[in-house]
């Protein structure tokens, strides 16, 4: 919030709490800590809806007020994208948290966004289902988090992302519309497909408060193998040669370090005939391979671990050039006196931590965004340090951004949903 | 439209690139959908991108509204040209433009017919997934623009599923990049937005595919069954059993009796007839398709076949992706429905659309992608029998609303074009269209573009987006900007 805020402001502030608070009752409008900051950003409240219409109606409020609205899930992802330009309110949906409709015979489940992807999966793993999707601290993060944030991992390989996961959306867009799109079938194109333009929207066009996702069944048996390699172009021939095969895996890695020599993972699910199979086919193109803990998937998580002070990145390029990325990065790495763990996908996206003095990671991340961008690819800016100077998280767009604005003024014409934390400052 | 403005579109694609003589305007008044026709004043068939925008800006200044088309093929009147209107038609933008298997993609014009992507990457292993019937004749661009699907989009996913990134001329003629090369580019997934948008966003001009690795082992597996009760007793099976098909494609009698009058798949005459296929690592796909066999047998199979051979695989779907116009073998005249429901609703909703055809008189023909609850019921009727064809409509769209009452859609995969427009506000709320279409404003704020498909009414899009107008707060000084 603006410290010099003025009195009349201030005026309507208190009128427009009062508001809400007869909306929401007033145990669940409170006043923002220090621990509610985003980015550095002080928002003023914070309020936590029951139902979407409760949401939508806060929304609607705050916006004919002209106060920003910063919608919050678990809150695991805050620090992604810019900081924001405003925040008076933090809009939580804590409380809508709950499971709609699970019907597994269907492979259907309909929940509100405030549910943790945790208890998500829970709930489908009871009728032996699963959404396919290995998101970042599952057991805070929700479902509407990591629609915004649009997360996934190792798991994408086989299942796609979220975008092909989400059959249905809720919006609350920023008038207090709530609108749909989509619906309870998996096959279904009646309609524009709202539900990817909220995914990975960061909140910018609308609040998700409700998604209808397909679902799979979990694997019966679940194997992991490893292969440990002397370079980067050998692991790069590891990934070719298993992408080019006849094997059905489900997931495909390279972890990396300043100070590690390269490791392949290769996951397979399956029935224990077909995995046995499999293995014989892998130990036939990759020697020698040992079996590893299911764990070897964490190590995207893990990137995160005591990051205080290191930048984490996410990085796509395209599969064949992922030996000439991590060679750029090591060369980068040494030059800028940054040290540096990578974990990349087969399907070329990858996370990258940093560690160093805040003016060496800046001047790594600067030339490193050339490298993926002048090969179609992209680098952005997940997690910052405090002390980084500024750094835009997005890098180009290209030249679809004036449509992209075009879009972010249709929906929210007076940019009260996260403010300047997208790109372009949308 | 006035001839100056005719003479700058020749000058744009040359004499042979503009149609204007009425016989030959004929072949493009409608798609596959022939029950709705309108002529348009001019075809245009550009060579390129550059072609392309200049008769877009053309038709913007002049505020011509224009449609774009592939093959024409489509089956929803997604093609229909607007009286008068442009029809841009894309045939001969028609090249594949780049093979990058290290990447797994493949560039192309929208003009490139949708089975030619998997005869440029077959023999290094791969294929182009999204398979609709028609594939050996509809075009990459009307894909794009609905979305398609086909009978291994269970497992494989849609056209949006394989569509990477497009160049895409707006409606105003610039050209813009929408998704790319790599994986979430940053920004909007306006890629997404695009892919199934049925021509009102804009044209896309090319097109970055995805190809897969085709898969170690394939198995097609036909089960005959008394009934199609029994059929998706047997699906549900498979389902909870957790396997994902390949593709799961059932068909009823009649469909049966069609097909085989066309093509002689060979198929058993039954009640209804399974088809299953699972496709893999050799090993998992044989142990997981004895599991098949048994839950058919556990469901009351009378008979049981597995395909010998590449073949007979072949001449199998050979039948089921002919069913549409085999039924001209059994009926003169057929509307196809394309609605979705749950599969789980499957026995409610066919019993109830046999009763449905049974008071309406008319036979109705079941045709479907078992595995993800599409429908294709084919209401048969004779145009020569006086009020047949109001009937077989009537008894179509009641279909589709029996498929929304089970929590379905309105359509899997044919798109809403011009032919289910109506029903979508069955279908959706207000809000729900009306945001779609501030959308819709963004893209396309004149409206140019297939300008009357999808909605069930136009909406103005008011003020272009323009300058920051202070909130009436603001303005009363009641509150300050931040």
């Amino acid at each position: 919030m603006d410290r010099s805020t003025s009195t009349k402001t201030v005026a309507v502030m208190a009128s427009l709490e009062e508001s809400l608070r007869a909306i929401v009752g007033p145990q669940h409008l409170r006043v923002a800590l220090e621990a509610d900051a985003v980015a550095g950003v002080q928002p003023g409240i914070v309020v936590e809806p029951a139902t979407q219409e409760e949401l939508a109606s806060v929304l609607r409020l705050s916006n004919d007020a002209g106060l920003s609205v910063i919608p919050r899930g678990g809150g695991t992802k805050l620090g992604w994208g810019n900081p924001p330009a405003r925040a008076y309110l933090i809009l939580s949906t804590s409380r809508l948290n709950r499971i709609i409709e699970h019907v597994w015979a269907d492979l259907t489940v309909s929940v509100e966004a405030g549910c943790t992807v945790q208890h998500l999966q829970d709930a489908l793993a009871q009728h032996g289902q699963r959404l396919a999707l290995d998101a970042l601290w599952p057991a805070r993060s929700t479902v509407g988090g990591v629609l915004s944030a649009n997360d996934s991992g190792a798991l994408r390989l086989r299942f796609g992302a979220l975008r092909e996961l989400i059959i249905g959306v809720t919006l609350a867009l920023s008038d207090g519309t709530l609108a749909s799109s989509g619906g309870k079938v998996v096959k279904n194109v009646a309609g524009y497909d709202l539900q990817k333009l909220a995914t990975g929207a960061l909140g910018t066009l609308g609040i998700i408060t409700r998604a209808v996702f397909r679902v799979h069944p979990l694997p019966r048996i679940s194997r992991t193998f490893s292969v440990s390699t002397q370079s980067f172009e050998q692991s790069q021939d590891v990934l070719n040669a298993v992408q080019d095969s006849t094997l059905a895996h489900t997931a495909l890695q390279v972890r990396a370090a300043a100070d590690s020599l390269p490791r392949v993972d290769v996951l397979f699910e399956g029935t224990d005939v077909g995995l046995g199979a499999q293995e014989a086919q892998l130990r036939k193109l990759l020697a020698p391979l040992a079996k590893s803990p299911s764990t070897a998937w964490n190590a995207r998580q893990d990137l995160w671990n005591g990051s205080d002070s290191a930048v984490i990145a996410k990085c796509s390029v395209l599969p064949a050039y992922i030996a000439k990325t991590l060679n750029a990065i090591q060369r980068l790495g040494t030059q800028h006196q940054t040290r540096w763990q990578a974990v990349v996908e087969a399907f070329g996206i990858g996370w990258l931590r940093l560690d160093g003095s805040p003016e060496n990671l800046i001047s790594a991340l600067q030339e490193l965004r050339a490298q993926p961008e002048s090969k179609s690819g992209s680098l952005i800016l997940l997690h910052r340090p405090s002390a980084l100077p500024p750094f835009d998280a997005w890098g180009n767009v290209g030249d679809a951004l004036p449509l992209m604005r075009a879009v972010k003024q249709q929906l929210d014409p007076k940019s009260t949903l996260n403010p300047g934390r997208f790109v372009g400052g949308i | 439209m006035d001839a100056h403005i005719l003479e700058k579109l020749r000058a744009i694609v040359g004499a042979r690139g503009l149609i204007t003589s009425p016989e030959e305007l004929r072949t493009y008044d409608s798609d596959a959908l022939t029950n709705f026709r309108a002529m348009p004043r001019a075809v245009l068939l550009p060579s390129s991108t550059e072609e392309v925008q200049a008769i877009v800006r053309v038709c913007h200044r002049e505020k011509i509204p224009f449609v774009a088309r592939g093959s024409g093929t489509g089956l929803s009147g997604g093609a229909l040209p607007v009286e008068n209107g442009i029809v841009i038609s894309l045939t001969r933008m028609n090249r594949i433009l780049e093979v990058d298997l290290a990447n797994a993609q493949v560039v192309v014009e929208p003009g490139v017919l949708n089975l030619d992507v998997t005869g440029r990457v077959e023999e290094r292993g791969y294929f182009y997934a999204p398979d609709p019937s028609s594939q050996s004749v509809c075009s990459i661009g009307g894909n794009v623009a609905e979305n398609s699907g086909g009978a291994h989009c269970l497992k494989y996913g849609f056209t949006t599923t394989h569509v990477l990134g497009l160049e895409v001329v707006l409606p105003d003629g610039s050209l813009i990049h929408l998704g790319g090369k790599t994986l979430d580019a940053p920004g909007y997934d306006l890629a997404g937005v695009f892919v199934g948008s049925e021509g009102t966003l804009g044209i896309a001009t090319k097109i970055i595919l995805r190809v897969v690795k085709r898969p170690e082992c394939v198995q097609t597996l036909l089960a005959a069954f008394p009934s199609t009760n029994e059929a998706g007793a047997a699906v549900s099976g498979i389902i909870a059993a957790g396997m994902l098909p390949a593709a799961i494609e059932m068909m009823d009698n009649l469909a049966i009796q069609a097909a085989e009058a066309a093509v002689h798949a060979n198929y058993p005459n039954c009640g209804g007839l399974l088809l299953v296929e699972l496709d893999g690592p050799f090993a998992e796909v044989k142990e997981l398709m004895s599991h098949v066999n048994e839950i058919c047998r556990a469901n009351g199979a009378s008979e049981i076949r597995l395909a010998q051979s590449e073949a007979e695989r072949a001449l199998v779907w050979k039948g089921r992706k002919a069913a549409f116009a085999a039924m001209g073998r059994i009926s003169p005249n057929y509307i196809v429905q394309d609605g979705v429901i749950p599969r789980t609703a499957l026995p409610q909703v066919l019993s109830e659309i046999e009763r449905l055809g049974k008071e309406a008189g008319l036979r109705v023909a079941n045709v479907f992608h078992a595995g993800d609850g599409n429908l294709h019921p084919l209401v048969l009727y004779d145009k020569r029998i006086p009020g047949q064809e109001d009937a077989a409509e009537k008894l179509s769209n009641r279909i589709l609303e029996l498929c929304l009452a089970a929590g379905g859609s309105i359509t899997g995969e044919h798109g809403v074009g011009e032919d289910k427009k109506k029903m979508m506000s069955k279908m959706f709320a207000e809000p729900d269209l009306d945001t779609m279409q501030r959308v819709r404003c963004a893209f396309d704020p004149l409206q140019l573009s297939n300008p009357t498909k999808v909605f069930p009414r136009p909406r103005l899009c008011g003020e272009k987006p323009g300058e920051y107008v202070p909130h009436p707060l603001e303005s009363a000084g009641i509150a300050d900007r931040f």
